[in-house]
């Protein structure tokens, strides 16, 4: 399983990506969109988790390019702004399930990422 | 909640509340002012026209009296000179009738007297007098024949002018009489007066003319002697005591004031040839009793229609204040409602805004954190280095804990959309409760919740769902003194319905105060900063949401509101 982790904040997601592999999940980050799409044109991911506020482009935004470039992808959105209209973007978007608020409980994560790779497995 | 005065600073707000409690204090000055104002222009119309019309009917009541006066003293002249007219056509007839030669015989002058006596009555004697002034014959119970008058004035009057009428005097019995003389001429051109005397029968024919409102005639001499009795001057040939009028032609009036009398209209006029003046008296104050009934009774309307224009007035601006009383309230009140929403959206950013901006922050520390962790596990170095673990965790578990009031802060700054959306009661009370569970546990206040797992969600708007828990739970804290306990419950109802009810074990509200409680300013707190709105707007949010709000109180043992919220969507909304 390969992930792609996207937030403007770079320590946030350097991170993550670190504690990720920790435990044995290979993943890459981008602080910007255009990272983001610029990695998945030479990478494969099966999973990516996508802040919802960024500057420039919010995380529904990307999430449609990354989708049009690789269809297969599953989709976790993380955001530090829990506002209704937000929540209910993100759970239609994303399903409840897969809309976490920051802080992120690094535990959840790991097992959310494992039930998208199972049900992408079985689809 | 949407209101034009969102993007007003609280501050502007305040303003205008400050602005508005200062015009409460003057309903009662408007109302005074309005009443006043009303009531000068009502009356002042009213009590001028009744002045003028007191002043027209006075006067014309005047006059009128005076018309009356003048027109009976003009029929009354015409009496009296009809009867003297009368007489001194007799003795007229007397002398054209007889010779000169007949009526220098006593025996036929007897005869006369006895005729004129049986057709005219009140002829007491008749004498034929010579020029030279002495009577030759003579009838009636003196013995004047023979009498010499030469040198008497109304001898002298009566040859110049032709007739003369005496004074009244006491003749016969010591009874007033009046003599009428005539002058004549016989056939050889000789000059002579034949002289009757008659009873002064005037008196007589007044007391029959001087019925109504203490009226009085009188005849007067042109020496001031009153040759008929009077109610106010007199008896016969008392003095009049009064100056006589100048002499006129014509029936006149003149107006007298007199102490015993009261005031008197006195119409006089001149009986030509003859010494008396005819006066016709009325007392103006008989003569206007009636008018001073219909004086009394004006005043009685007046003051009457007075009262009632002022009953009427002041009912009416009552009513009038009242009314802007209560719309200044009701606009007050919707002033204060949107300031509060405006409140509670700023407090509501501004936690959403913290909360925001230390989720990021905190995120970092989180995954730093977690990665020191996670490096201590898989190194073997630091693995056995439980106090590191320990701080670790107690780390992570701060973040934790940050990251809950976070989240909660910002489900609390929801409130500042006005989607109705589904929503878990607990959910939304835990969000309100966080708020007080400090203050709570400094309070020694014990917070029991019993909601059911499987109540339905209710439809509600956040924000507004919010604000009615923390109106009634700061409510229900004010009332408790230290230690006490709140108690929230929820159940299901009929009707797609569920019932919250929020219970406290604090002071309670009486029985009286327990009726207005949802009233806008109504507050037992004013000292203490309550602007009495708080359950207003809360009942008012109820309302809106499509529920209604029950309570149920006691005093000294506490009070419960019920509030009933839908679980199914309503088709109007506000």
């Amino acid at each position: 399983m390969k992930v792609l982790l996207v937030d403007d904040e770079k320590e946030l997601v350097s991170t993550l990506a670190q504690r990720l592999g920790f435990r044995g999940i290979e993943a890459d980050w981008a602080a910007t969109p255009q990272e983001a799409i610029a990695l998945l044109d030479q990478n494969h991911y099966d999973i990516a988790v996508l802040d919802v506020q960024m500057p420039g482009m919010d995380g529904f935004e990307l999430k449609e390019k990354l989708e049009s470039a690789a269809p297969h992808m599953a989709f976790i959105f993380i955001t530090g702004h829990g506002s209704e209209e937000c929540y209910h973007i993100g759970c239609s978007k994303a399903g409840e399930a897969y809309y976490l608020v920051k802080p992120v409980d690094i535990d959840s994560l790991v097992e959310k990422l494992n039930s998208l790779k199972d049900k992408g497995e079985t689809k | 909640m949407t209101s034009p005065y969102k993007d007003k600073s609280p501050l502007q707000q305040g303003k205008v509340m400050s602005h508005l409690s200062g015009e409460f204090l003057n309903y009662r000055r408007i109302w005074l002012l309005s009443f006043i104002l009303t009531a000068l222009f009502a009356l002042v119309p009213v009590i001028f026209f009744a002045l003028i019309d007191y002043n027209l009917t006075q006067k014309s009541m005047e006059q009128d009296a005076e018309a009356r006066a003048s027109r009976l003293a003009s029929n009354t002249w015409r009496s009296v000179s009809f009867f003297l007219d009368e007489r001194r056509n007799a003795i007229d007839y007397v002398a054209r009738s007889n010779t000169r030669a007949q009526l220098s015989s006593s025996k036929r002058l007897a005869a006369i007297l006895s005729e004129l006596r049986f057709s005219f009555g009140g002829f007491t004697d008749i004498g034929i007098i010579n020029a030279a002034g002495y009577q030759e014959a003579y009838a009636g119970p003196y013995k004047l024949a023979g009498k010499d008058y030469k040198d008497q004035a109304w001898f002298d009057e009566t040859m110049a002018q032709g007739t003369s009428v005496s004074d009244v005097f006491l003749g016969h019995r010591n009874v007033p009489h009046i003599s009428i003389a005539i002058r004549h001429r016989s056939p050889n051109g000789a000059a002579f007066v034949v002289r009757a005397t008659i009873e002064h029968q005037l008196p007589r024919i007044f007391s029959q003319l001087k019925t109504t409102h203490r009226g009085d005639i009188f005849l007067v001499n042109t020496q001031g002697t009153l040759q008929t009795p009077s109610r106010y001057f007199g008896r016969v040939l008392e003095p009049l005591g009064m100056a006589l009028p100048p002499r006129t032609g014509e029936t006149k009036i003149l107006s007298q004031r007199n102490d015993q009398t009261g005031e008197l209209i006195i119409a006089y006029r001149y009986i030509p040839k003859t010494p008396f003046v005819l006066m016709v008296v009325k007392s103006k104050q008989a003569l206007f009793a009636p008018w001073h009934e219909a004086k009394t009774q004006l005043i009685k309307y007046l003051g009457l229609s007075i009262s009632v224009i002022l009953v009427w007035i002041w009912a009416v601006t009552a009513y009038m204040v009242r009314r802007l009383k209560n719309l200044d309230r009701k606009r007050a009140k919707y002033f204060h409602l949107a300031e509060y929403a405006n409140k509670m959206a700023s407090v509501g950013r501004l936690a959403a805004g913290v909360a925001h901006e230390i989720n990021n922050p905190l995120a970092i520390i989180n995954e730093k954190a977690g990665l020191i962790k996670d490096m201590a596990q898989f190194k073997a170095k630091y693995k056995e280095d439980t106090r590191l673990h320990d701080a670790l965790d107690v780390i992570l578990d701060s973040v934790k804990r940050c990251g809950r009031i976070t989240r909660q802060l910002l489900s609390f700054g929801r409130q500042t959309q006005t989607i109705a959306v589904p929503m878990k009661l607990r959910t939304v009370l835990d969000e309100v409760l966080i708020f007080l569970t400090k203050e709570a546990e400094l309070r020694k206040i014990n917070i029991s919740m019993d909601i059911p797992e499987d109540l339905p969600s209710v439809i509600c708007d956040h924000g507004k769902l919010q604000q009615i828990m923390l109106n009634i739970i700061n409510n229900a804290f004010s009332a408790m003194s230290a230690k006490g306990s709140l108690t929230i419950t929820a159940q299901k109802q009929s009707g797609d319905m569920i019932a919250m009810s929020i219970a406290d074990t604090g002071c309670g509200i009486s029985e009286q105060n327990l009726q207005e409680i949802f009233e806008p300013f109504f507050s037992t707190k004013t000292n203490a900063g309550g602007t009495g709105l708080g359950l207003s707007i809360t009942y008012g949010l109820v309302q809106e949401l499509g529920g209604r709000i029950e309570v149920k109180s006691r005093v000294n043992q506490g009070t419960e509101f019920t509030v009933y919220l839908p679980t199914k969507q309503k088709q109007n909304k506000d």
